[in-house]
Formats: C-alpha cells, structure tokens, sequence
C-alpha cells in the first residue's frame, strides 16, 4: 500500500506544480504580448475560465485525498474560498477602509477622530440632502408600493393583463440615467425671450391651457417630488410583478369566502388580500427603501443636486470626486451604510420568514 | 329557514361548453340534498351558481322563494364549506368564524356568543386562539364549519367538504354533518362525487352526469328503481354488474341469451320483455342479488372465479362468463378458490333491463 500512496501524492503533487506553472505561463503570455488583440482576448477567456476549473478540479482532488473529517472542513472552503476572498477584497476591505478614512483627514494621514461626523451633522447642505433623502424614502417608497399593488390589483384578470403589466415593467429596462434623459425633455424649460420656444411635455400642456411655463427643476420642494416620480416611473414596474405574482398566489377559493361571508370588494381587498400579501408587501418596500436611501442618478443627471434637491449620495460624490474631501465623504458612506444595514437585516429576515402561511 | 329552486338553470362557458344543461330542483325547507356524480359532472358549478360565485347563464334560481339570479353572494344569506375550507390564514380561529359576522356589524356580545356556542357544538373550544396553519386537517375542517354555522343562513352550501380527510374521519365527519343537519334543522345542499356519503347522508339525491341530471330521488329510490343504467351503475358499492344479452322467445317463454348461459326471464319483467323479443338488452344484477349456488341448476350463469376479496362479514367475489365481467356478494365461509367454476342465479325479483340504445331502463310491471 506504501508505494501506492507515495504514487499518489506524488501525481498530486506534480498536478499542483503543473497547474501552478501554467497559470503563470498565461500571465506571463497576457502581460508580454503585444501581437494580436484577438488573440489575446481569447486567451485571456480561456486562460480566466480554464484556470478557475483548474484551481478547483486541483485543489478537490487534494482535498479528497484528506481523512473523512478533515474533509469535511477542508472541501466547502476550497468551494466557497475563492468567492469569499473575492468578497472579502471588493467588499469588506473597502469597507474596513473607508470607516478607517472616516477618522481621518482629506489626506488620511491625520486622525481626527468624530470630527468628520460632527461636521456632517451640522453642515446645512447635509441636512439638507438627509431631508430630501426621507422624502426620496417615504414618498418614493410609498408611491411605487402603492401605484404597484393598486395596478397588479387592476389588472389581475382583466383581458390585457399582459400587455398593461408588459407597459408598466418597461421603464425597469431603462438606466437611471437613461431615464433622466427622457425625463429632462418632460421637465425642459428654456426660459423666457424672444424666439425661445418651448420643448418640455409638461410645459407644452400647461402652456396649452394658457399658463405661464414653468421651470420644473427649480421650484422648491416640488422640485423634489418631480424627481421622486421619476423614480416610482422606474420602480413602479418591480413593485408590481412582485405583488402581481404575489394576488395571484391567494387561492380563489379564499375570495370567494369572503364573498359568501358577506365582504365587499374593499373589504376583501383590505382584510383578506393585504394580510395574506403582507410579506410580499414588506420585502419589496424593504428594498425600494434601501434603494431610495442610496439614490444617486436621478439627481446627479436631472439637478446635480442644486436648487434643493441634493442628496446624501450626491453629496459624498461631490465630496470626494470633486472636491477631494475624503474623509467627509467618507464619513458620509459610512453613514448611509449604516442606514441601509437594518433595513438590509430586516428584508432578509422577511424573507426567511416567507414561510408563515405554509 | 329556506327553501331553495332551480328551474331550467343552464350554465355555458365562454368556449361554449355547456357545464349544467337545464337544471331543476327543488330543495325544501331543512331538506339534506345531495348533488353527486363523477367529476366534471356540473355539481360543483350547480352549487356555485347557487351560491352566487358563478353567473347563471339561462333559467331563474330561487331563495326562499325570491329570485336571486342577480344577487351578489353576500346578499343572499348562505353559507359555504369549500373543499379546501378556504380558511383565513391570517386569523385565529376565532377571527375566522367572527369574521362573517363582523362584516354585518353584529354586536361584539352576539359575536362572542355565537361562536363560543357554534365551537362548543363542533368541539373546537381550545383552538380559539390558534392560527390555521396549526390545526389539523379535520380540525381545520370543523372550522370551516362552524364559520358557517355563526352564520345561521338561510342555506347551508357543501362543496366536498371531506374529500381530504383520511378514509376514518371521513366517516366520522360524515356522522357529524348529519347529526349537525338534524341539530339544525337547516336546509343544506352538498356536493359530493363518493356516492356514499350520497346515500348515508341525503334525504334527496340529485345525480348528475355532463351537466345534465339523470334522477332526483331518495336514496333508497334511486338504488331501487334507478331510470337509467348510469345512476343504476353509480349508486351502489360494488356497483351494479351489466351484461349485454339477447331475449330470445322459445315456445312462448322468454330466455335472456349470452355466449355461456340461458335463462328464463321470470318474474317482474315476464310481460315488459316480450316486446325485445330477438333484440339486445341490457341485463342488470346488484352483487347481492346474485344467488351462489353450490351445484348446476336450470337458469344459472356459469363463471369462474377470478379475484376473492374476503371483507370478514361478506365476500366479494371477482367473476367472469367468457364475455363480462361481475362482482358477486356471497357469504364468507363458502370455500372457494381463483380458477373455481361457479354458478349464480339472479333473483329476477330485483333484475333490471335496459335498453341498448338510451340505456334507460324498461319499466316492468
């Protein structure tokens, strides 16, 4: 049996060094190279693929060479490792870093403890992008919740169910940014003068009715809500195919119920139907929530954050891109992280507990 | 109390299916009417058209005498027990049977005592408090029930109720309905495809086939004198055997004829059978009418055993003539074994013929 297993291991062996010296041959190969892209493109593909089947084919049957208990331990981290590794390189560290930075000045090189946090909690132009953040989360989140459960209702039944729920979800496929841009037209105002004609939607129908144009963008607080109904133009979609699947999970029989215990359609709509999607309900409003509190597109293409309509993400990204003030925004980051965290904790636990009806 | 009438009720799908073709019934005040049939027969629509859940496309239904073709469900007081109960998962089960109640704004104090009365007669006090999905199926099936029963409608509506009960609490939840219908004294309409609980459970059977009723009786009528060779075939277990014979005149005497036997037609049928003299006919025979002989005999159908179920207190017996097939019910201590030629003779007393054609039966004397 001795020689058998030396034999063995040293196959494995020789498959580790193998693996190891091709790997570093097709580094090499894509560093050096300067020929052909294409081929280096495919090698690259080949190279990335090939040698992630390689690590795990290798390091398994490494792995199975161990005793039963060892391998028990050793294989899932041979599995899950590398994506943990990955995760833990863009995701905590930078994290971990970023807390790090928080405490410390624009250079990160002196440490200035709550400072950074003192001044975002006093600057005016913070609370004010916190403010309008709140009104991105109550009436953003409230707005595409309810506009989604009010036309998955609706439409649940009706004969162009799918081509009504096809033209709501649509929006879902266009960017942030994409979005803003076709919103920019409805909004568009170009001011008053001679020969100035005016292009945005909204303005075309005010003005048909005799009224002054306006500029949308710039009216206080109102100006907020504008941008929040372009968000619940995108979201809408989302919150109602999850809440559509969700009604059409409620057994008919349960309505008809209530239909012969004397409900009306309201009272089934609120007594039977709400309860039984609550779950739902929560778990998609927990992450339209999460989504409000980092909203960062809309603004920075429709307003860039002026005329009161800046927020928190915003204003990190002005901080730190524009005008070099790391640790501020750093300091910001990590409070809307820990804004989001609960929330976060909250939704995943909602959907642990989606069994509740079963 | 109610009584509840359908006259020429007809119910059409949008395809053009026509699910009930021409439906009527009468249900009496504190009447127990059951609609059985095999599924996709129309008696679960005929029940939801009864109880507004499903549009009535032609004929008037009607409510104590009132037509309520275009009342909503809610305005017609009924109640109904769905087959999967349909109970409100989000409530206890108190909510549950409350909740009808608080819809019609009764007083809280007439609430809580109907429920705790309706709890006490379904013995479902000490599950007040919990949540649908910790009950079991025959405590979720009480449920249902005693939501109904708060109500106290003018009709009770059943749909399946037991079929997913296990086969023991099946029968016993069958005993309670009925003791219910009696403590009571409701008029309750009940769907059911298991002819059984049809008979144990009806004052009045409707059996239904393709939409379209074949008998109204009770059941007792209907095992008896069924009209037609379907209801003769689904009430009854183990069901009716039938044989196609040819009657066949012989000096002046009447013989049914198959492959393996000749027999004498006797009895109720010596005069109404002269009339099919060289056609073929359905002959029809109830396990228990089927006589075991322990010797050949004149007028007997020879078979050979094929399946022996003994039950204990009857055996059933699997046989079979060269052409058909039948059940026999014979006492359990005959020995007997598969392979065993064996001869019956009908008591022509209970035989029933039918015509080949239209199947119904052909009346005797």
């Amino acid at each position: 049996m001795k020689p058998l297993q030396n034999t063995k291991y040293i196959v494995l062996f020789g498959e580790v060094l193998g693996t190891a010296f091709l790997l570093y041959l097709g580094f090499l190969f894509l560093k050096t190279w300067e020929g052909s892209k294409l081929l280096m493109v495919a090698v690259a593909i080949l190279w990335g693929v090939g040698s992630v089947a390689a690590l795990f084919f290798v390091l398994n049957s490494v792995g199975e060479t161990l005793p039963a208990r060892a391998k028990t331990i050793v294989l899932p981290v041979i599995f899950a490792g590398p994506a943990i590794a990955i995760l833990f390189w863009y995701l905590v560290l930078p994290t971990v870093r970023t807390l790090t930075l928080s405490f410390f000045n624009d250079t990160g090189t002196v440490f200035v403890g709550f400072k950074n946090y003192a001044n975002t909690f006093t600057d005016g132009i913070i609370l004010e992008s916190m403010q309008n953040n709140l009104l991105w989360l109550v009436f953003g989140t409230s707005g595409s919740v309810g506009l989604g459960l009010l036309i998955a209702v609706l439409a649940d039944k009706s004969r162009y169910e799918k081509v009504f729920k096809a033209l709501i979800f649509l929006p879902m496929a266009i960017s942030f940014v994409g979005a803003g841009v076709i919103w920019k037209f409805i909004y568009a105002y170009k001011g008053e003068g001679f020969n100035i004609v005016e292009i945005g939607l909204l303005n075309a129908i005010i003005t048909s009715f005799g009224l002054p144009a306006q500029a949308w963008l710039q009216i206080p607080f109102w100006n907020n809500i504008l941008l929040i109904i372009i968000m619940i133009w995108l979201q809408t979609g989302y919150a109602m195919v999850i809440l559509s699947s969700a009604i059409k999970g409620i057994p008919s029989s349960l309505i008809e119920a209530a239909r012969v215990d004397g409900a009306g359609a309201f009272k089934i709509f609120f007594r039977i139907m709400i309860p039984y999607i609550m779950g739902t309900i929560v778990a998609v409003s927990t992450t339209i929530v999460i989504f409000s509190l980092k909203l960062f597109d809309i603004v920075r293409v429709m307003t860039g954050g002026n005329f009161g309509t800046n927020v928190v993400a915003n204003e990190f990204y002005l901080r730190q891109f524009t005008q070099g003030r790391t640790g501020e925004a750093s300091a910001l980051a990590i409070l809307l992280l820990v804004a989001v965290v609960p929330v976060l904790i909250y939704n995943l636990r909602q959907f642990q507990g989606r069994k509740a009806f079963k | 109390m109610a009584t509840v009438e359908l006259k020429n009720i007809c119910k059409v799908y949008d395809g053009g299916v026509r699910a009930v073709d021409n439906a009527n019934i009468t249900v009496n005040d504190q009447e127990f009417v059951v609609l059985v049939g095999p599924s996709g027969c129309g008696k679960t629509t005929t029940l939801r058209m009864i109880a507004g859940l499903e549009d009535i496309t032609d004929g008037e239904l009607y409510i104590d005498g009132k037509i309520v073709n275009d009342v909503p469900p809610k305005d017609r007081d009924i109640a109904m027990v769905f087959q999967n109960y349909a109970l409100y998962p989000h409530m206890t089960v108190y909510d549950n049977m409350a909740f009808g109640l608080k819809i019609r704004k009764y007083p809280k104090q007439e609430i809580e005592g109907r429920v705790k009365e309706a709890a006490q007669i379904l013995d479902i006090e000490e599950l007040l408090e919990r949540k649908p999905k910790a009950l079991s199926g025959g405590q979720r099936q009480r449920v249902a029930v005693g939501r109904a029963i708060v109500r106290k409608p003018k009709v009770f509506l059943f749909d399946e109720p037991l079929s997913n009960l296990d086969a023991k609490l099946r029968v016993q939840m069958r005993a309670e309905i009925s003791g219910l219908h009696t403590r009571l004294q409701a008029t309750m309409v009940y769907v059911t495809h298991d002819q059984v609980e049809a008979m144990t459970m009806a004052d009045k059977i409707v059996v239904m086939k393709g939409g379209i009723i074949q008998q109204i009786g009770s059941p007792l009528t209907l095992y008896n004198e069924p009209t037609n060779r379907f209801v003769a075939g689904f009430i009854g277990s183990p069901p009716m055997n039938f044989m196609t014979v040819k009657i066949v005149e012989e000096g002046g005497k009447y013989y049914a004829v198959e492959n393996d036997f000749r027999i004498q037609v006797s009895g109720r049928y010596s005069e109404a059978i002269k009339n099919y003299a060289n056609k073929e006919v359905i002959f029809g025979i109830r396990p228990e009418d089927l006589k075991y002989l322990d010797k050949e005999e004149k007028d007997a159908i020879p078979t050979s055993v094929e399946v022996i179920e003994p039950l204990g207190a009857e055996t059933h017996l699997y046989v079979s003539t060269k052409k058909h097939q039948m059940i026999a019910r014979i006492a359990p201590d005959v020995p007997l074994h598969v392979g065993d030629t064996i001869h019956f003779k009908p008591d022509f007393s209970k035989v029933l013929f039918f015509e080949i054609d239209s199947e119904k039966v052909i009346p005797f004397d």
